[in-house]
């Protein structure tokens, strides 16, 4: 119980500030290359991870316990159940000629 | 293991935790499950876009070439700045330091104002340029069908998302004025930790709206 006890050093801080800031950047060049129908795989996949960065270390997730931890996954995994079923839905409509796209 | 009664109560202990720790712990799981609330809220605005995107993906790209990626990317990295303050309030609540909250508390503060300040003015450009859907929606030169959905979905995300900001500049002005009367401890930092966690995911949504929106010009899909 002594978990909530735990101080981050700035030090930690500022690099992961300085981290969220390189990828930043980074979005901003992958987006003028083409990779193609890759391109917003690649946004998302830098957009995702600098959201782990401010959840783990600016939202402090990391020292929370294990309970709190669980709860915030299955925020996320509710969510890419809504995105799942929702675009199998959408996208398979075309196959079997029903109504809507 | 879980003991009080060997320390004295501390006063803002309620009467129903165990101790301080249980009580923060308490109060953070409370926010998170808050919090997924609010992924679910904007989730559902995302999946729109999601749908809307695949429909139309021309109109996607051309119309996301008329947002301005500079002030985009500009206030991306205002709410980052805004975050690191923000984490730095919380330490200085949990350390005792009063100073060091009071700065970074204002200093958030000022971030998350810049923030919208330039969201003004990019709402502005849009308002000249005949970019807000309805009948006055008619950029020139014209933009393909399907364009009116992509800023209609772009004004309320970024619209809801700017009047989260502007609830998270009122919430961080309460816990300056507590911060300032010198009400948290390194016992007794809830309040900001909370606030904290809020400031924080408002920053995240932004990190999907800026490349979901601002950043489909560069590559036009084929099929123009």
């Amino acid at each position: 119980m002594s978990t909530a006890h735990v101080i981050t050093p700035v030090r930690t801080y500022v690099t992961v500030f300085a981290l969220l800031l390189v990828c930043t950047g980074l979005t901003v060049f992958v987006a003028k290359q083409d990779f193609g129908f890759l391109n917003t795989a690649v946004a998302l996949t830098i957009a995702c991870f600098k959201a782990t960065l401010v959840i783990w270390f600016f939202m402090a997730v990391r020292y929370n316990t294990p309970l709190t931890k669980v709860v915030v996954v299955s925020g996320f995994a509710w969510l890419l159940i809504l995105f799942g079923l929702g675009m199998s839905d959408y996208l398979s409509r075309p196959w079997i000629g029903v109504l809507g796209r | 293991m879980i003991g009080h009664s060997e320390h004295e109560h501390h006063p803002k202990l309620q009467h129903h935790f165990y101790s301080m720790e249980q009580q923060l712990e308490a109060s953070i799981l409370g926010m998170w499950v808050f919090l997924v609330t609010e992924v679910m809220f904007f989730g559902g605005l995302f999946m729109a876009y999601l749908v809307y995107r695949t429909a139309y993906p021309t109109a996607w790209a051309k119309s996301s070439e008329e947002l301005n990626v500079y002030m985009g990317a500009l206030n991306t990295a205002v709410l980052i700045c805004s975050s690191l303050t923000m984490a730095l309030a919380v330490r200085a609540a949990q350390v005792g330091s009063r100073r060091g909250q009071i700065v970074n508390l204002i200093l958030t503060i000022i971030f998350g104002s810049t923030f919208l300040v330039v969201k003004y003015f990019e709402y502005a450009q849009k308002f000249e340029h005949h970019l807000v859907p309805g009948p006055h929606f008619g950029p020139s030169p014209p933009l393909p069908y399907g364009s009116q959905i992509f800023f209609a979905l772009y004004f309320i995300m970024t619209g809801i998302h700017a009047l989260h900001m502007v609830a998270g500049i009122v919430l961080m002005s309460v816990i300056l004025v507590m911060a300032w009367r010198g009400r948290f401890s390194p016992a007794y930092y809830g309040p900001v930790e909370i606030s904290g966690l809020y400031w924080h995911f408002v920053d995240i949504v932004w990190i999907f709206l800026f490349p979901l929106l601002y950043l489909l010009g560069f590559n036009q899909p084929p099929l123009g």
